[in-house]
């Protein structure tokens, strides 16, 4: 059963039907997915919830499909982690790590907005299928194209790192790197998307895509027990999941899931080299210039995001904030996080973690309220942009005297006479 | 100057379906104020009511960015190509 009502403009308020349309023919405003939510209210309990299967379906009433899912079935319902090391390591009593870095089955939080814009794709007749991408969204979008038998077109900037560009060719679809940034992939795929009738997922079907995100805030509530986290803190590229944990956490309030009155304050993460959201913040404005980016992290590397506008509110709704760190900071991010919790995560999540660390020494956020970082990707693909601060293998013969001898060179360096001698 | 100018989907109500036309204008604003006189109602949809580009629209001189040039007051010169693209998702 199906709660959707139709599509509406979030800036002039104009209905349109369910349908693969994603621009307000008035003012261009972006579509987005109407509900009948207090239908969902007398349909949805914890109870009814909690005996569904761990994947993002189990909140289907708040999802934007009409039949049974066709994809995505193990996606979603990732761990939420205490990181009491992390915590430690920042100085904060109660911290959580929402791992979308091991999400099913292509390690990133777009295994979430992909399964739905898949689903929705097959729903609308659609035999190919396609994006614009930073490289996860690829990744994603190629994988669950094969797993439902479809053809797939996924577009890329040039120069991403081998493991998203491998991560997308392995299951076969077709890849085209464009010579530009991600905003000229972008532009281009608006006008392909125009003449080619695709599901592009990034595009046409994005009011339904975008929904997915929402997936990420539904489990943390209930996670936490059917709580909000007092603080959440989560990277910024076109805008897309910030915008969408703020609704989410909406939703669960007015369908009775979590009490109405819990407030949760949302933050940005950006890189320095690319963070036209965090500059318009910190001018006072809601108008996002777009920059040209240029930083390691690549995923969150959009100088013109589409959504920057809904990102600045929802900071400003929630009583949130944001920042920027360098290229340098986010590799200390990942490098604290592989190090207090055993988590191996991308740029884009070094982004965030690190972007965490600077907000709570700022005093933005509180060092005694629970704490939500999201972690957006995984390491393992961008094994390039780290291979450089880590330490090499020691390389020794296979001899257990030689095995002594690095042993005690390396023990000795850690012990405290060894500056005497 | 003429210059061609790429529709999107969603106005080419205004264009009789075209998916191309050629307009004229030494800025982008003179190519806008053309388009209008061409095809009656498309500015407004571009354009808000205080003269800006509309916050969900992207207009781009030979794939670049009019945000990055002198906005609606970019210069034109003959064979430019221009398109009108709506905002789009993505990235992380």
């Amino acid at each position: 059963m199906s709660f959707v009502q139709g599509l509406q403009c979030r800036e002039c308020g104009r209905k349109y039907p369910t349908a693969p349309l994603h621009v307000c023919e008035d003012c261009f405003g972006p579509l987005e997915v109407m509900y009948d939510y207090d239908g969902i209210r007398r349909n949805v309990s914890r109870e009814k919830i909690a005996e569904r299967p761990r994947n993002l379906w189990r909140y289907r009433e708040l999802l934007p499909i009409e039949d049974e899912p066709r994809v995505g079935l193990y996606s979603g319902f990732t761990p939420l982690i205490r990181a009491r090391r992390l915590g430690e390591a920042l100085g904060v009593d109660e911290l959580y790590l929402k791992d979308d870095s091991v999400n099913h089955p292509t390690f990133s939080y777009k295994d979430r907005v992909v399964s739905v814009a898949i689903s929705k794709a097959i729903e609308f007749g659609y035999e190919t299928v396609s994006c614009a991408s930073t490289g996860n969204l690829a990744n994603s979008v190629s994988a669950h194209a094969a797993s439902a038998g479809l053809n797939c077109y996924v577009f890329i900037p040039e120069g991403l790192e081998e493991g998203k560009i491998v991560g997308s060719a392995i299951y076969g679809p077709r890849t085209v790197a464009i010579k530009g940034t991600y905003d000229d992939v972008n532009r281009l795929c608006s006008e392909i998307g125009d003449k080619y009738q695709w599901a592009f997922v990034n595009v046409n079907l994005r009011p339904y895509y975008s929904e997915g995100a929402k997936t990420h805030a539904f489990e943390v509530a209930e996670q936490l027990g059917w709580k909000l986290p007092r603080h959440i803190v989560v990277g910024s590229a076109g805008g897309t999941i910030l915008p969408k944990l703020g609704k989410g956490f909406k939703e669960l309030r007015k369908v009775g899931l979590v009490d109405p009155d819990e407030p949760c304050s949302i933050y940005s993460a950006q890189a320095a080299g690319c963070s036209p959201i965090i500059n318009a913040l910190k001018r006072g404005t809601d108008v996002v210039d777009p920059v040209k980016p240029d930083t390691i992290a690549t995923s969150i590397a959009i100088g013109n995001p589409a959504d920057g506008y809904y990102v600045i509110q929802t900071l400003k709704e929630t009583g949130g904030w944001g920042e920027n760190v360098t290229d340098e900071e986010i590799l200390d991010g990942i490098r604290l996080l592989a190090s207090t919790e055993g988590i191996f995560t991308e740029p884009a999540g070094g982004t965030e973690v690190a972007v965490t660390k600077k907000l709570i020494e700022q005093g933005r956020i509180p060092r005694d309220e629970s704490i939500v970082i999201s972690i957006t990707g995984n390491g393992y693909k961008t094994i390039e942009t780290v291979a450089h601060i880590v330490d090499r293998p020691y390389s020794i013969d296979a001899d257990l005297g030689n095995f002594d001898e690095l042993y005690d060179g390396l023990t000795r360096a850690t012990r405290p006479d060894a500056k005497a001698g | 100057m003429s210059v061609r100018v790429r529709v999107p989907t969603p106005l080419r109500k205004f264009t009789q379906g075209s998916d191309e036309v050629d307009v004229n204008g030494d800025t982008v604003l003179a190519m806008l104020e053309d388009l209008e006189q061409k095809h009656p109602g498309i500015k407004e949809r571009i354009m808000d009511e205080s003269g800006k580009v509309r916050r969900f629209v992207n207009v781009y001189v030979n794939g670049d960015d009019i945000r990055f040039l002198q906005n609606v007051d970019t210069a034109l010169k003959d064979g430019d190509s221009i398109s009108i693209v709506p905002a789009i998702a993505g990235g992380l």
